[in-house]
């Protein structure tokens, strides 16, 4: 009953976004404002339809109402509650929902907002955001329907949406439970994070195409979505993130990042996001590279629409992907569609997207913006073709292959030395004009100070070439960053009389976005450390020992102590933990207690190491089942990860910076002026 | 003069072409058509690939009515076939044939292998099945032990047809262990059973109307 | 602290062998070690599940192909024989990397370079050939506001 009725729901939510789609093309065309503010209307009564439906469905998924196919799947009766609410995006259906829901609120907000100087996009923008809620609430509605309840008939049990003829309701004992991987506080928010990076990416390109079609290629509508880009790149970047640290502490390999190709798909429209955020400012401030903007925003959409399509149709093998459904060639259609209606469009008014002015040297912000444009590109190219290879090889040579790790290392990493480079010299670089004379005039003093950091790190920590090379860039962003900053805030303190730390607080809140950004930069810095650490210097041992043994790694010492093993019966789990001491050269540091959980109704282990984190590195132990473990012997891993702390502490700051280069400025106060001589107004005529 | 209204792009586009006009000039109507016939080639390839991945990931095993191919499969040691340690399927034609995909490390596999042995006994001696078994990316010893522990006598090999250089499994498309593949005396693929079987009479259920 | 910590690793490495001393006696070598292990396996895929190494796959397929790996080592076979023989066996998918390494890092390879080189050239078509005009880089931008400036300027060529 009450499944039919969230069913219910989805249905005329489909058809308010047909109807809206269509009414907002008419009243265009037709020049009709009523239709184009039904249409409107339309779109905002989306999002408490699809609450109503989301509603529902956590209703039933709290409730263990199993005899709806969706909540059997993904929730069982051993699930604590908060579980069973996150287990929405837990599968396919819901997800799909989930999706949808996060697309009405973002369209509803856009909705929202004052249109007076752009009421010529309104119409398309409702177009896209209304095309894209159809085609997610329609697959639902036709294909995933997470309200669809079992039914039993002659020919056994099976989901259906509406109930066959001699069927009866089949409601089983219990579900089978959420993959006990997602069970997890980093699962609850990681892919909420991603979908919302990747729905609120939908705006800008709405705009984009907005722009495209009425042909008001000017930076208008780059001005109007500045802050939605920034926020929909935030959210894309905590969802990849947060996606690590689970990786890291839960799934028990040591690393944090896998290039598994789901992995890869999400970091696609990433990489053409950041790509645009950078490239967007040339055109608001020069005039220049607008047709970079309108192919990255345009292929930033398409990736995001491909990566969830890559996740769901079983074209890819990996370990992130949704069982595999009727909806892989529903997705490649409206891929198709709209990758060639956007191409066609960019075409079309290629030559309206003329620059402005010109880019007079190679050494110039504009130029370097472009490399850095192209540098993303190339990354993005090596990524893409590592995900489509074994795809073509198979279809070429009938032989499957495996594209991992070692390949994206190894073409990507010049590619990122080089975009460090240029996060080096582009803060310092000119507009216009610049020379290599008038580059290095800036940037000399940064780099002698990289190169003393780099030799002192050659003479105490390292002699690796490859991680050198790393630390010496990395020096290098962070010492023009803060060279800068200083910069800014010494000129302040001559000027305005101002202390140096009043300097740096008014100097980042008059330019939020240029000193949020520089404080990105070193951010990411701070994570590229991290990323280098455990890289080039990860080690590793593994060895089975019995009580009272150890087990050595780099100046660590780990001693088997004990083990336990013991059930906990209302959440259907059997815990296995180990407790071992750690020493370092011989100082005793404490305990840490890797275990393993076996889920009964899923049948499946996790593997949760025991960490021990501090700046210089990671101590991550590990109980592996290569056989049994017992109190006689158990077999241990042991990972020492240098440095990667510092990818989380990188992170943190990432999000200081971002929340301050979006936070929003202070708005010119409006003060009323008493009019002396009202001058006499004349109507015009015909405006 | 006239003096002309310009609409603000059109203003643009004049001074543009004014001040380009003393340097190399530059298309200025669109993109020139032989670089737009490249991008859609482009498009419409990589399209293509990825529906054909597509196509591959949704279709399922090789299903009834398809004429298997010819394949030439290898035997363990100490398992032979009509005194030979290779099977030609083109010989067996005017046999029925069973081919059973399994490993040693497939717990679902257990279930079925005693069935299946003792099938084989039954059609052994009148000469018109043949019994094959395809072990499935295993290591051999496990694969032998496995032989051994359920007393398995019918032809056993490892997944490979040596006349293509390609797994078998690959051929019949396989989505997992145990799936066994009956094919008729004619070579035609009759039936596919997904998973382990239950009882022998399953077993003879599908052999025995391919037997008249 | 040399010799007793010489000694501490001696009697490390005899546990940890005794540990590891399960099966029937091997011919030749001691035990190789897990470490030993996972130095090969972690270049290695699963072949049954999906793009998960070798050395952390916790099914019973993947704990029979490490102890296959701990067996052709204690056999004496090398590196390069044990990945040869999985790939024989289990397909070139096993591998961290396609056989055929040239394509894979050509393709790429040659799309950034020809995506560089088509920018470089639309780049060179737009550079003005003079850079030292500074004083008519900031007059052109105040025409570009005025189209009667333009209407005027096109008559003048016009005339001449």
């Amino acid at each position: 009953m009450v499944a039919n009725f969230g069913y219910g729901v989805l249905v005329i939510t489909f058809f308010v976004t047909l109807y809206s789609a269509f009414a907002a093309i008419y009243g265009e065309r037709k020049q009709i404002p009523a239709m184009v503010e039904s249409a409107r209307r339309a779109m905002l009564l989306t999002w408490p339809l699809l609450t109503l439906a989301a509603g529902v469905l956590i209703y039933l998924l709290i409730n263990n109402h199993y005899e709806v196919q969706f909540v059997y799947e993904v929730t069982s009766r051993s699930m604590p509650t908060y579980l069973k609410v996150t287990s929405w995006w837990g599968g396919q259906a819901g997800s799909l929902l989930f999706w949808s829901w996060l697309m009405s609120a973002f369209a509803s907000l856009v909705t929202l907002r004052k249109w007076d100087r752009d009421r010529e996009f309104l119409p398309w923008v409702i177009v896209v955001a209304c095309v894209t809620m159809a085609f997610f609430i329609g697959m639902t509605v036709f294909f995933e329907n997470p309200f669809a309840q079992l039914f039993q008939t002659t020919a056994g049990v099976a989901a259906h949406t509406f109930q066959p003829v001699n069927s009866i309701l089949f409601t089983p004992e219990d579900g089978r439970g959420l993959n006990p991987l997602l069970r997890h506080p980093g699962m609850i928010i990681h892919p909420p994070m991603l979908y919302l990076g990747f729905v609120s990416f939908v705006i800008p390109y709405a705009f984009a195409i907005a722009a495209l079609i009425t042909g008001r290629t000017d930076d208008r509508w780059i001005r109007v979505t500045r802050r939605w880009t920034l926020w929909a790149w935030l959210f894309l970047s905590c969802g990849l993130v947060l996606g690590s640290r689970w990786a890291y502490d839960v799934l028990g390999w040591g690393g944090f990042w896998g290039w598994d190709p789901v992995e890869i798909a999400a970091f696609m429209p990433w990489l053409t996001g950041t790509a645009f955020l950078h490239s967007v400012m040339i055109q608001e401030k020069r005039g220049l590279l607008k047709h970079w903007n309108m192919l990255l925003i345009i292929l930033t959409y398409a990736l995001v629409i491909f990566g969830t399509f890559l996740t769901r149709s079983g074209v890819l093998s990996s370990v992130h992907a949704f069982a595999q459904s009727a909806i892989g060639p529903l997705f490649f259609g409206f891929i198709g569609l709209t990758l060639f209606t956007s191409v066609a469009l960019l075409l079309y008014r290629w030559s309206s997207l003329k620059s402005e002015t010109e880019m007079t040297s190679l050494l110039s912000r504009e130029a370097l913006f472009l490399l850095n444009n192209l540098l993303f590109m190339s990354i993005l190219v090596v990524c893409f073709w590592g995900v489509i290879f074994p795809l073509t090889s198979e279809l070429f040579t009938g032989q499957k292959v495996t594209v991992g790790p070692p390949f994206y290392e190894h073409a990507t990493a010049p590619l990122f030395a080089a975009l460090m480079l240029v996060m080096g010299i582009a803060p310092l670089s000119a507009w216009g004009h610049s020379t290599v004379k008038t580059l290095s005039r800036a940037i000399w003093k940064p780099t002698v100070a990289a190169v003393i950091v780099t030799a002192v790190i050659f003479a105490t920590y390292t002699q690796n070439v490859g991680a050198l090379i790393g630390f010496f860039l990395v020096a290098l962003v962070i010492l023009v960053t803060i060279y800068e900053y200083w910069r800014g805030a010494y000129a302040r303190q001559k000027g305005q009389g101002e202390n140096i730390f009043t300097a740096i607080w008014t100097l980042t809140g008059r330019n939020r976005r240029r000193y949020g950004g520089y404080i990105i930069h070193i951010s990411m810095m701070l994570m590229a450390i991290g990323i280098l650490g455990i890289e080039i210097f990860q080690v590793e041992t593994q060895g089975r020992i019995g009580v009272g043994e150890s087990l050595n790694l780099s100046n660590y010492t780990i001693t088997y102590r004990e083990l336990a093993s013991w059930d906990d019966a209302p959440k259907g789990v059997n815990y296995t933990r180990a407790v071992v001491d750690v020493s370092r050269n011989g100082v005793y540091l404490g305990e840490l207690h890797p275990r393993k959980d076996y889920f009964y109704d899923s049948q499946q282990a996790m593997t949760i190491p025991g960490e021990r984190a501090t700046l210089r590195d990671d101590l991550y132990v590990l109980l592996i089942d290569w056989e049994p473990a017992s109190t006689t012997g158990a077999t241990f891993k042991i990972f020492v990860n240098p440095l990667v702390n510092w990818l989380w502490l990188g992170s943190l700051l990432f999000l200081a910076g971002v929340i301050i280069a979006a936070w929003p400025e202070k708005e010119m106060e409006r003060v009323a002026v008493p009019v002396k001589n009202p001058i006499q107004q004349q109507t015009s005529a015909a405006d | 003069m006239k003096i002309q209204r310009l609409k603000p792009s059109q203003g643009l586009n004049k001074i543009e072409n004014i001040m380009t006009e003393s340097s190399i000039p530059v298309p200025r109507r669109g993109v020139p058509i032989w670089i737009q016939i490249i991008i859609w080639a482009f498009l419409v390839g990589l399209l293509a690939i990825v529906a054909v991945g597509l196509k591959r990931a949704q279709e399922g095993t090789v299903q009834p009515g398809a004429k298997i191919e010819d394949f030439t499969f290898n035997l363990f040691q100490g398992y032979e076939h009509n005194g030979q340690s290779q099977i030609k399927l083109s010989d067996l034609r005017g046999k029925v044939v069973v081919v059973n995909f399994w490993a040693s490390w497939c717990k679902p596999c257990e279930q079925e292998a005693a069935e299946l042995e003792a099938a084989w006994k039954e059609y052994e001696s009148a000469g018109q099945v043949v019994f094959i078994g395809a072990d499935y990316v295993d290591t051999p010893n496990e694969a032998n032990v496995y032989l051994k522990k359920f007393g398995i006598t019918y032809p056993n090999g490892e997944d490979r047809d040596l006349q293509h250089e390609r797994p078998l499994s690959q051929y019949f498309r396989i989505k997992g262990v145990p799936e066994t593949y009956f094919i008729d005396k004619n070579g035609v693929l009759q039936y596919v059973q997904i998973g382990p079987f239950s009882s022998i009479d399953q077993i003879r259920a599908q052999i025995d109307p391919l037997l008249k | 602290m040399g010799s007793s910590r010489i000694t501490f690793y001696a009697l490390l490495l005899t546990l940890i062998l005794a540990g590891l001393w399960t099966g029937p006696a091997f011919a030749q070598g001691p035990t190789p070690t897990d470490n030993d292990v996972n130095r090969i396996a972690k270049q290695l895929y699963c072949p049954v599940c999906e793009s998960t190494p070798l050395d952390v796959c916790p099914t019973e397929a993947c704990r029979q192909w490490r102890e296959l790996i701990r067996t052709m080592l204690a056999d004496g076979k090398s590196e390069a024989e044990i990945k040869q023989y999985f790939v024989e066996h289990y397909g070139a998918r096993v591998l961290a990397e396609p056989p055929n390494r040239l394509v894979t890092y050509l393709v790429p390879a040659v799309a950034i370079l020809l995506g560089a080189f088509i920018l470089f050239r639309g780049f060179q078509l737009w550079l003005k050939p003079s850079t030292t005009e500074a004083g008519t880089v900031e007059q052109e931008p105040k025409a570009l506001q005025d189209p009667y400036v333009a209407r005027l300027e096109e008559e003048l060529k016009n005339r001449k």
